[in-house]
């Protein structure tokens, strides 16, 4: 057999050329949250230029270069990144397969990342200025009436998507090629089929992605009027096309959020998580409905009363698989043997939080009643509850949940604890007033607002520095429990915790699965 | 605190209060807005309902199925009965909900019949309306910010309007079925105001319609929901509905006022008007990019700029057509004769440019033409 058993090579060559999915996998948890962080000082600037009426820190153009950067850095650079990261450490060790399939290519969709997002913030110190057009880069602002800038930000995003394309193709090549003998795909703990199902999407809509900047770039250097209505183009193509990828994204960030969730509530419940099979095909028809609702995002742009029905109809439907997941999750709950360690209360946020998220998803897919919601502040609180208290949360407890496995040390419980109270407190002072302000006719994406919506805007902004601050005591918490931690050296850590990576030792070997394991029946899963 | 918590049920149990911290969608004016308000508040209490619900069993579990309360977990992991129950009945409760907003959709859709067609289009930052009537003088003109520069900087007291008044309101008769043509000359912005329930992307190159019947006189404003710039969070619309009467003799006026000012056009003007009117037309429409002091911003400086110290034409030609790829837009389809001299003449001498040169409302004729 030879000598297997080699451990990490040396310095910094050991990072740089790692084929490793653990070292691959802890550089994209890393990197995100460095971008978390970024992003989330982005977003300071932004609460505090409104914490009061009137323009007090920066000027109008400046605020529309963070409200953009803060929604591209979390979306691309912090969410997407985590759940890649947590998938190159997992995937391989919950279906018993020694590495990723394509452990080269893991390598380089990890290494592009860095200079893309280098290469998007730079542009803020370019002249002109960083884009200020919004994460969503509606033509004719992001072309015609964009800064220089808009060229680095088309590559940036060029090189994101290839990233994310290359980890998808390598996730789907580890799961159909590399699963233990006896792990079936109805055997696969649900974290790797939602990450299965995210993957496809990634694949579909990435290019479509590509696609639309590149149709910017052209409209912007060579003449061609894509998105210009005087050279025969159409504004609104543009927003079919974002939306077309911009949909199936939000599934993207979200789906491995559920499957997270769907392994930590059964292991701190003690009982097989229920409904198995109907959570895989929730996740299947929520992948499928993703592509055919696009337009619920453009219900103000005009379209033919025939389209906007369908849209609704499509998007309402949307509430049904969605539903099933969280009875699914409630009921494994019931009548277990429930203890609240930190992972779990995190999951529980992320389900309370979630689900009234949803009710706001709901209620904006009714077409007339979101003639009054759309570009509003009930938007933006509608989808932080799902991107925050859904992708974020779940990342966190995510993070607490396998940290000792990874690292062999436990974390601080009651540190972790207050971690949870603060942001759930903080989160909740941010942003449910943002209902509010939004229903009360306050636009998104302005620096500035009318009298009436200052008290809502003072205390979100106060809930948002408490919820900044929390993520600090996180990162003290991780590096303490990583540098000083108490020892684990129980296989399971948890004992509720099910799976194969339970099975391997604590903390988990630089190798694991060289052998492929003899895959036990997983409680719960048929 | 206090005040805010009592505010806050009181908002809940009288969703008409539109003062200050107001939580909920307010029901406007129209029938409209009442059946939008009101399919709001039908799926926002269904929700409410299953959210009850479904946490209070989630809380029971939390609160019963601890294991600290040495409760024993049980093993069961599906019941088809209770998955098929919960996937049907969602499903029965959405289509109780498409039924009126289906009905409620269709009416937003019902653009015909309109009694008043009013064209807006979207500008950065500004509103044009224009009548489109085929009798009289075309009535024609451009709604700006009417908040002070101090106030927004913080230098002067804010007004109770601040920042959704405007200079030039938009002047619609009450029972009176008025469809909006919306567009846009620059960028998408989109034109709302939630009192009457009119939300449509104004899209350039493309022109979208809505239609309100305002059965109530009063003030209602609105603002850009569409990013549209650096500006697009002083851009506020302003509607005044009046009764026919009035709104006949408002016509009138401005017919008239549209008449005096193609006279205007054939005089000559003194230095001192033309400065007058200048400053206005600067600070309505140059100021934002350029700065109070003609010191430039988004835009070059005007104070000692080499276009304004240069050639009249050129100074012109580049106000008229703007500045293709920057956020100088043209200002030609914008300014009328009188004004554009006017501002040319302004910036000419104002700022400490003093080039002693003035241009009259018979010069920019010229100028187009040559």
């Amino acid at each position: 057999m030879g000598d297997h058993h080699h451990g990490p090579a040396q310095g910094i060559t050991r990072w740089l050329f790692t084929t490793n999915h653990k070292d691959i996998g802890t550089m994209y948890l890393w990197f995100s949250f460095a971008m978390f962080l970024l992003g989330g000082f982005f977003a300071m600037v932004i609460r505090a230029e409104l914490f009061q009426p009137g323009m007090q820190l920066v000027e109008p153009g400046f605020f529309n270069q963070m409200t953009t950067l803060h929604g591209l850095v979390m979306v691309f650079g912090a969410i997407m990144p985590s759940f890649v990261g947590l998938a190159n450490w997992l995937i391989p060790m919950m279906i018993g397969a020694p590495d990723m399939a394509l452990p080269r290519m893991n390598n380089w969709s990890f290494w592009i990342l860095p200079p893309a997002f280098l290469m998007l913030a730079s542009t803020l110190f370019m002249e002109g200025g960083a884009p200020a057009f919004g994460w969503t880069f509606y033509a004719p602002l992001s072309t015609t009436y964009a800064a220089p800038s808009v060229t680095f930000f088309i590559f940036a995003i060029h090189i994101l998507g290839v990233s994310s394309i290359m980890g998808s193709i390598n996730i789907i090549a580890t799961v159909m090629n590399m699963r233990a003998p006896g792990m079936t795909y109805m055997k696969m703990p649900l974290f790797v089929w939602t990450w299965l199902i995210t993957a496809f999407l990634l694949v579909a809509v990435m290019p479509v992605l590509a696609g639309a900047v590149t149709m910017m770039l052209m409209d912007i250097h060579f003449g061609t009027s894509f998105f210009s209505a005087a050279g025969g183009g159409d504004p609104v193509l543009f927003q079919h096309i974002f939306w077309f990828f911009g949909h199936p994204e939000v599934y993207i960030i979200i789906l491995p959020a559920f499957g997270v969730v769907s392994q930590i509530i059964p292991a701190f419940s003690r009982k097989p998580l229920f409904g198995y099979a109907s959570m895989v095909y929730a996740t299947a028809s929520i992948a499928f409905l993703s592509f055919i609702v696009w337009a619920h995002h453009m219900y103000t742009v005009g379209m033919p009363v025939a389209g906007e029905l369908f849209f609704m109809y499509a998007t309402m439907l949307i509430a049904v698989p969605t539903g099933v997941k969280v009875f699914n999750w409630i009921s494994t709950m019931w009548r277990g043997a429930l203890s609240f360690e930190t992972p779990m209360l995190f999951c529980i946020g992320f389900l309370i939080l979630f689900t009234l998220g949803g009710f706001t998803g709901l209620m904006l897919s009714i077409a007339p009643a979101d003639f009054q919601y759309h570009d509003t502040y009930f938007v933006v609180a509608h989808f932080h509850y799902v991107m925050v208290a859904g992708a974020v949360f779940s990342m966190t407890a995510a993070v607490y949940y396998w940290l000792p496995k990874w690292c062999g040390r436990m974390y601080n419980e009651a540190m972790g604890k207050t971690h949870f109270w603060i942001s759930f407190i903080g989160f909740n002072i941010t942003f449910f007033p943002q209902h509010f302000v939004g229903l009360a006719g306050m636009p998104r994406r302005i620096p500035d607002y009318a009298l009436q919506f200052a008290d809502f805007n003072m205390m979100s902004s106060i809930g948002a520095f408490i919820y900044g601050a929390s993520q600090l005591l996180f990162l003290y918490n991780v590096i303490a429990t990583i540098v000083a931690g108490k020892p684990v050296s129980d296989e399971k850590v948890w004992d509720g915790a099910e799976g194969l990576e339970w099975t391997v030792p604590t903390p988990a070997p630089y190798h694991t699965f060289e052998e492929p394991p003899l895959v036990p029946k997983p409680a719960g899963t048929i | 605190m206090g005040k805010r918590v009592s505010g806050l049920a009181l908002a809940l149990l009288s969703p008409m209060s539109v003062a200050q911290n107001q939580v909920n969608m307010s029901p406007g004016v129209t029938e409209i807005g009442a059946d939008i308000f009101e399919l709001h508040m039908l799926i926002m209490w269904i929700c409410v309902v299953i959210g009850i619900a479904v946490f209070a069993v989630m809380f029971y579990s939390i609160y019963a199925h601890r294991k600290s309360k040495g409760h024993q977990a049980s093993q069961f992991h599906e019941s088809t009965k209770v998955e098929v129950a919960w996937t049907v009945v969602p499903f029965l409760i959405l289509i109780a909900m498409a039924v009126p907003a289906t009905s409620t959709l269709l009416e937003v859709y019902d653009n015909d019949e309109a009694e008043l067609d009013i064209l807006i289009t979207g500008y950065q930052w500004k509103w044009k309306y224009e009548y489109l009537d085929e009798s009289g003088e075309p009535v024609a003109f451009f709604s700006n910010l009417a908040t002070a520069q101090e106030e927004i900087y913080n230098t002067a007291h804010k007004g109770e309007n601040y920042l959704l008044e405007v200079d030039e309101p938009l002047v619609i008769p009450t029972n009176t079925k008025v469809r909006f043509l919306i567009t846009a000359n620059d960028v998408i912005h989109s034109w709302w105001v939630p009192e009457i329930a009119v939300k449509r992307d104004a899209i350039p190159g493309f022109i979208n319609e809505a239609w309100t019947r305002v059965p109530e006189e009063g003030i209602y404003r609105g603002q850009c929901t569409e990013l549209c710039g650096a500006y697009h969070g002083f851009m506020p619309v302003e509607v005044h509905a009046v009764s026919r009467p009035e709104f006949d003799a408002w016509m009138a006026a401005k017919r008239g006022a549209a008449v005096a000012q193609s006279q205007l056009a054939m005089q000559t003007l003194s230095v001192d008007d033309l400065m007058a009117k200048g400053k206005a037309v600067y600070d309505s429409s140059c100021l934002a990019c350029h700065g109070a002091q003609g010191q430039g911003g988004i835009g070059n400086a005007i104070a000692g700029s080499p276009v304004v110290l240069g050639d009249i034409a050129s100074h012109m030609a580049i106000v008229a057509k703007g500045v293709s790829g920057t956020a100088m837009q043209a200002f030609g389809g914008q300014l009328n004769d009188v004004d554009m001299a006017a501002v040319l003449t302004y910036q000419r001498n104002a700022f400490g440019n003093n080039t002693g040169d003035v241009v009259q409302p018979g010069d920019i004729a010229g100028m187009n033409n040559g």
